[in-house]
């Protein structure tokens, strides 16, 4: 047969098909998102009697909420492409007439929708055990999403070049905490004058946010450019 | 006078094939071709690298060293020339444990832009591996037997020009194995690549062997019908018991 005619499934039906796999196996085990809601009230709660506070502000606020939401993300981020690596999925995805690209959109989805979720439950939680003033909250929605799209794709670009190594699960928090830390500043910065106890400053608010987006936009490139080469053997 | 009919390039053409894992060579100096619809049948004890060759066939491993081309394609870089046309039936049967089989069969078909309903090619094939009933139980629920008949599903639904299957009666019973050879069996426009540790297999089938020594070098190349017990006896040292 010509090649031609064994024709390519479009990217982005092979990205649906991917996401609806990893939502459906999600559903049934809840092996990450369970660990990730968990973890994040275990922190807050360690955090709510380890400072002895029963109210934060600025950017301690901002920190204790961020770093929960990172390392909770880390747990997602490490269980990725558990089922590729166990169960053969990448030489499945290898052998089918589809585009490299379609694995990395849907596991940024997939990531996407359980920070989603995980900060669904997390921020009420967060601002039950501390916050004294909510009106920041909106705008702080923003500032979590622009976060989270970049915790998904650094952690997906970082996730699949770490699970053929033996060393895994020291790698994936070692090449990626580095590779965060800007967004982490940046977020930091735009979410800390959210959280002020005299209420919300949007002074350089718009400028961190355009920051996230330009590091978001930055790895969204990369990840599209690199990710056939990084599953390949 | 009619022009002569162009001769179909062959289905697989390896040239001094060879593959490294780190300092070990597995795989040395293998050559041979197979005209497009051939049967070849890889032989060898364990460890002479008949997996490695079959993976590196179906593009999922790129060689150290010699060329080969797939259906055309020139490998690795042609590879994704491939996608789509070859069907693999390895060690790992590349379903995922918490899906039923069913949902296997769909994903995959889906992945491969192949229609997923009722009527289509999952319940045909389910039907002739004996799985329709039993296809809504989970893999992880699965005995091995039934693994690698729903594992023969997901190899066969694309229709692959060049069927790779590596062992694929391993886990099955006799009856099983009467029941699914015809499956793996020609096919017209199909090329097909067997690894088998049972020799009568490729002297009963028409086609290729191909022997592979134990330090993955290639002992002979022949039609089955040249397939003797010497030949046998001196590819794994004292004959297959």
């Amino acid at each position: 047969m010509n090649p031609e005619l064994r024709r390519r499934t479009p990217t982005l039906r092979a990205a649906r098909v991917i996401l609806a796999k990893d939502l459906r196996i999600e559903l049934r085990t809840l092996q990450s998102l369970s660990a990730m809601l968990l973890f994040s009230l275990t922190t807050f709660v360690l955090f709510r009697y380890g400072l002895d506070r029963t109210s934060l502000e600025g950017s301690l606020a901002s920190g204790v909420l961020l770093m929960t939401i990172l390392f909770a993300a880390v747990l997602g981020i490490g269980r990725l492409f558990v089922a590729e690596r166990e169960q053969g999925g990448f030489d499945a995805f290898a052998l089918a007439p589809i585009d490299g690209s379609a694995l990395f959109y849907a596991k940024v989805t997939a990531q996407l929708i359980y920070l989603a979720i995980l900060e669904a439950f997390a921020l009420p939680v967060f601002a039950v055990l501390f916050l004294s003033d909510w009106s920041g909250l909106g705008a702080l929605t923003a500032v979590l999403a622009l976060l989270n799209l970049g915790l998904a794709l650094i952690g997906t670009i970082v996730s699949v070049m770490a699970t053929n190594s033996r060393a895994r699960d020291l790698l994936t928090p070692l090449l990626l905490l580095p590779l965060l830390v800007p967004l982490m500043i940046s977020a930091a910065s735009a979410a800390a004058p959210l959280l002020d106890a005299d209420g919300p400053s949007f002074a350089e608010f718009p400028k961190w946010l355009a920051l996230l987006g330009l590091y978001d936009l930055i790895f969204g490139l990369i990840g599209w450019a690199v990710f056939d080469y990084l599953i390949e053997d | 006078m009619a022009a002569a009919e162009p001769t179909p390039p062959p289905a697989l053409s390896i040239k001094a094939l060879g593959r490294d894992f780190n300092e070990a060579t597995v795989l040395r100096g293998v050559e041979l071709e197979l005209a497009a619809g051939g049967s070849l049948a890889i032989l060898g004890p364990n460890g002479a690298g008949k997996t490695t060759l079959l993976r590196i066939i179906a593009g999922l491993l790129r060689p150290s060293r010699g060329s080969l081309s797939v259906l055309g394609a020139e490998l690795p870089r042609g590879r994704w020339q491939l996608r789509g046309r070859v069907g693999m039936l390895g060690h790992a049967p590349l379903l995922y444990r918490e899906l039923s089989g069913r949902e296997n069969l769909r994903f995959a078909a889906r992945l491969h832009g192949l229609k997923d309903d009722g009527e289509g090619p999952i319940e045909a094939l389910l039907e002739q591996v004996g799985m329709s009933r039993r296809a809504d139980l989970r893999v992880e629920e699965m005995s091995a037997g039934m693994v690698q008949r729903l594992s023969l599903c997901r190899a066969l639904l694309p229709q692959p020009e060049l069927l790779l299957a590596d062992e694929p009666l391993s886990h099955l019973d006799p009856g099983a194995r009467r029941e699914l050879a015809p499956l793996l069996g020609p096919a017209p426009g199909r090329t097909r690549v067997i690894v088998s540790h049972d020799p009568s297999t490729a002297q009963t089938e028409p086609g290729m062997v191909l022997g592979l020594g134990a330090n993955g070098s290639q002992a002979f190349y022949i039609d089955s019908g040249e397939l003797d017990l010497t030949i046998l006896e001196t590819l794994y040292g004292g004959g297959p018991k």
